[in-house]
C-alpha cells in the first residue's frame, strides 16, 4: 500500500507545483519584482548624471514638502469617506438584493447594479462630466428650474470627486454585502424580533455581526480601488483634486525623477497596509475570515 | 375544568393566499398551563396558524387573543409569547449567556438583574455555568435547552414550538422529546406545538388538534384521537390503521356490516357522533394492527365466537417491539397489517405461511365514506 501510495502522493504534488506554476510566476514577474525593483530605487539618490548613491533622501523630501504629505492625508481621508458613503449607500441595496426581492426582480436589481461596469471607467466619468459641467444637464436643469439664476460649475469639488469614486467603487461593496446578507438565516432576525427586538436593536446586534465580514471584506476593496484610483480624481477633481497617484505620475513621466515616484508608491503601499491592518483592528475582524467572503 | 383560565383563544381565524385558505376560520382555546398540540401533515395550515399567533402573520378573519387581551395589530416584539423556531434559531454571534439574556437586555433590565436571571435560567435547564460558551460548542440537546431557556427567561403567557425536533436524529429526538415534557412541567408555562410527527403529539400533550386543509378535524386527548378517532382522516392519520372501503350491507344495534369490493366481509362499530349509517351506505373501516389477533388455527375465534379470517403471510416487517406481519386475505386479496405479540409465540413465523387472524368489531370503526372522497 506505502510503495503503491509513495509515487502517487509524488505525482500529485507536482502536478499540484504545475497547475501553481501559472500563479506563481504572476506573482513573482508582476508583483515581486517590479516592486523590489521600486524599493531599490526608491532608496537611492542621483549625484550626478547616470551616478547613484544609497540614500533616504527621496522619503526626506516627502516629510520635508508639505505639498506632498497633505496631498498623502488628504488623499487617505477622501479614501475613507468614499468609503463609507459606499458603505452606507451599498447596505439597503444589498439588503434588498439579498433579501426583499425574489426571482425575476432580484436577478433584474443585481444586472442594474452589474450595468454601469459594462462601460469602461472613463467613458462612465466622462458621463459624469457631461451631467456636471458648467454648460452640462443638471446645472442646465437647475436654472430651468429656477433654482440658480446662472449655469453653475459642479465640476473640480471635492463632492464631486467624492460622487464618482463612490459611483465606481459600488458594485464592489454591494457583491461582498449580498454575499454577507444572503446567508444570514432569515430566523434569526425573527427570533430576534420575537424576543423584543426592534429594528435598530436588530441591525446591530444580529444582522451588523453577522455581516461584519463581508462589509470589511467591501470596505478593503473599495479603500485601496479609491486610493490607488487615478482617473477618476483626475477627470473629476480637475486641478484642484491633489490625488496622491498624481504625484506619483507626475515624478514619474512629467519630471522623470523614478526615485522619487517610487519612494511615493512604496508611501501609498504603507498607508493602504497601515488602514487596512487599522481597520481590521478596530472591528475586531480577522484578515483571513474576510478575504473569504470577498 | 370551567373555572380554568384560557390563555390562546382563536376566533374565526381565516388567512388566504388568493384562492387558497391556508387557515380556514378556526376557533378554539388553550387552557393555562397545558401542552397542546397541532398535528398534521406538510401544507395543512400548522406553521400559517402559529406563525399567525406568534404576530408575524396577520390574519384575514378573526381575533387571536392572548391572556384575554385581543392581539390584532400587535406587533411579534410587543405578544407575551415566544417561539422556539424549527432549527432553533439561536444568535451565532453571541455566547450561550448573551443569548439567553437578549430579550431580557431588549427589555432595559440593568445589566446585573439580566446576569442574574440569565443564570438562574441556566441552572432551571441544567446548563449551569455555560454563560461564556459557543453557541457552536454546545451539543443538539444543550442547544434546544438554551433556546427554551432564551424564550423562557422572558415568562411568556405562551410559548410557541415550531417542529423544534424535527432536525434531529431519531435517538436525540426521542430524548428530547422526553426532556421537553419534563420541562414543560416544570415551567407550568402553556405549550402550543406543531408538528407532523405523531408520536411526538401523543406523547407530549394533554390535548391534540389534528389539522388538514386549514380546519381541525378533531381536537381532544391523544387517547380520544386514538381510540375514538371522529373522521376516517384522523383514524388514518394518527396511528397505523388497515383502511378498508366498502359498502355497508346491515346494521345491527352500533355494528355495522361492511362487505369490501373484492369481497370480504366484515363487521364493525359505527363511529359516534355521525349521521346513523344505513345499509348500502359507501363506508370505510378501520381496523389497527395492534387490534388484530393472530393465531395458527381457527380454534380460539371458534372459542370466543370471534369473527375470524384466513390469511397468507406476505411478509415479516421486524421492528423490536413495534413488529408486525403484512398479510393476504385468503378469498378476497386484501391485504392487512398485524402486530405481532411481545411473548415470541410467533417468533418462527415465515413468509408464506398460512394463518388465522380476527378482531373484536367493538375496536374497528366504521365511518360513511366522504362525499367529496367519490367526486375527487
Amino acid at each position: 500500500m506505502l510503495a503503491e501510495g509513495a509515487p502517487r502522493s509524488h505525482m500529485a504534488r507536482l502536478l499540484g507545483m504545475l497547475l501553481l506554476a501559472p500563479a506563481l510566476l504572476w506573482l513573482l514577474g508582476l508583483i515581486i519584482l517590479p516592486h523590489a525593483e521600486l524599493a531599490v530605487l526608491s532608496l537611492r539618490a542621483r549625484v550626478a548624471p547616470r551616478v547613484y548613491e544609497p540614500s533616504f533622501a527621496q522619503y526626506l523630501t516627502f516629510i520635508e514638502e508639505p505639498l506632498y504629505w497633505r496631498t498623502f492625508v488628504r488623499t487617505a481621508v477622501m479614501s475613507l469617506i468614499a468609503t463609507a458613503i459606499t458603505l452606507l449607500m451599498a447596505f439597503p441595496i444589498a439588503w434588498t438584493i439579498a433579501k426583499i426581492a425574489r426571482g425575476r426582480a432580484k436577478a433584474l436589481l443585481f444586472v442594474l447594479c452589474l450595468i454601469p461596469f459594462w462601460v469602461s471607467e472613463t467613458v462612465r466619468t466622462l458621463g459624469w462630466m457631461i451631467l456636471l459641467r458648467e454648460s452640462g444637464v443638471l446645472p442646465g436643469i437647475l436654472v430651468w428650474l429656477g433654482v440658480t439664476p446662472a449655469p453653475v460649475e459642479m465640476l473640480y469639488h471635492d463632492a464631486t470627486i467624492l460622487v464618482g469614486l463612490v459611483y465606481t467603487s459600488m458594485l464592489f461593496m454591494v457583491i461582498p454585502l449580498i454575499g454577507a446578507l444572503e446567508s444570514l438565516d432569515d430566523s434569526l432576525v425573527e427570533a430576534a424580533y420575537d424576543l423584543g427586538g426592534n429594528g435598530w436593536s436588530i441591525l446591530r446586534h444580529i444582522i451588523i455581526p453577522h455581516a461584519a465580514p463581508g462589509m470589511a471584506a467591501g470596505c478593503i476593496v473599495v479603500f485601496m480601488l479609491t486610493l490607488g484610483n487615478y482617473l477618476t480624481p483626475t477627470l473629476l477633481g480637475g486641478k484642484n483634486s491633489l490625488w496622491f497617484t498624481e504625484q506619483i505620475y507626475t515624478q514619474f513621466i512629467t519630471r522623470f525623477n523614478w526615485e522619487q515616484g517610487a519612494a511615493f508608491g512604496f508611501l501609498l503601499l504603507a498607508l493602504s497596509t497601515g488602514l487596512v491592518w487599522l481597520g481590521l483592528k478596530l472591528s475586531g475582524q480577522k484578515f483571513g475570515e474576510v478575504m473569504q467572503r470577498s | 375544568m370551567s373555572a380554568a383560565k384560557i390563555d390562546l383563544e382563536a376566533v374565526g381565524v381565516a388567512k388566504r393566499y388568493g384562492e387558497f385558505a391556508a387557515v380556514d376560520d378556526l376557533s378554539f382555546t388553550v387552557q393555562r398551563g397545558s401542552f397542546f398540540s397541532i398535528l398534521g401533515p406538510s401544507g395543512c395550515g400548522k406553521t400559517t396558524l402559529l406563525r399567525m399567533v406568534a404576530g408575524f402573520i396577520q390574519p384575514d378573519a378573526g381575533e387571536i387573543r392572548i391572556g384575554g387581551k385581543p392581539m390584532n395589530g400587535v406587533p411579534p416584539n410587543q405578544r407575551p409569547v415566544n417561539m422556539v423556531f424549527q432549527h432553533l434559531a439561536l444568535f451565532p454571534m453571541m455566547n450561550v449567556g448573551d443569548n439567553v439574556g437578549y430579550g431580557l437586555a431588549r427589555r432595559g433590565l440593568p445589566v446585573d438583574e439580566i446576569k442574574r436571571r440569565v443564570g438562574e435560567m441556566l441552572e432551571r435547564v441544567s446548563l449551569p455555568g455555560t454563560q461564556g460558551k459557543r453557541v457552536d460548542q454546545l451539543s443538539g440537546g444543550q442547544k434546544q435547552r438554551v433556546a427554551i431557556a432564551r424564550s423562557l427567561v422572558l415568562e411568556p403567557t405562551l410559548l410557541l414550538l415550531d417542529e423544534p425536533l424535527g432536525a434531529l436524529d431519531l435517538k436525540l429526538r426521542e430524548h428530547m422529546k422526553i426532556e421537553l415534557k419534563q420541562l414543560q412541567a416544570a415551567f407550568g408555562t402553556t405549550f402550543v406545538y406543531i408538528t407532523h410527527d405523531q408520536s411526538e403529539a401523543l406523547v407530549l400533550s394533554d390535548h391534540v388538534a389534528v389539522m388538514n386543509h386549514g380546519r381541525f378535524e378533531q381536537l381532544g386527548t391523544p387517547q380520544a384521537l386514538y381510540y375514538e378517532p371522529h373522521t376516517p382522516f384522523v383514524a388514518g392519520f394518527v396511528g397505523a390503521n388497515n383502511r378498508l372501503v366498502g359498502k355497508a350491507v346491515g346494521v345491527q344495534g352500533d355494528i355495522v356490516q361492511v362487505t369490501t369490493a373484492t369481497g370480504l366481509t366484515l363487521h364493525a362499530r359505527a363511529a359516534h357522533g355521525h349521521a346513523p349509517i344505513k345499509a348500502g351506505d359507501a363506508v370505510e373501516a378501520f381496523v389497527r394492527p395492534e387490534v388484530a389477533r393472530l393465531a395458527r388455527t381457527a380454534t380460539e375465534f371458534i372459542a370466543t365466537g370471534m369473527p375470524h379470517f384466513n390469511g397468507m403471510v406476505e411478509s415479516l416487517l421486524f421492528d423490536g417491539a413495534n413488529s408486525a406481519v403484512l398479510l393476504r386475505e385468503k378469498t378476497s386479496g386484501v391485504e392487512f397489517r398485524i402486530a405481532l405479540p411481545q411473548t415470541g409465540q410467533f417468533a418462527d413465523l415465515r413468509a408464506g405461511e398460512d394463518v388465522v387472524f380476527g378482531f373484536d368489531p367493538q375496536r374497528a370503526v366504521c365511518f360513511a365514506a366522504p362525499a367529496q372522497a367519490h367526486a375527487g
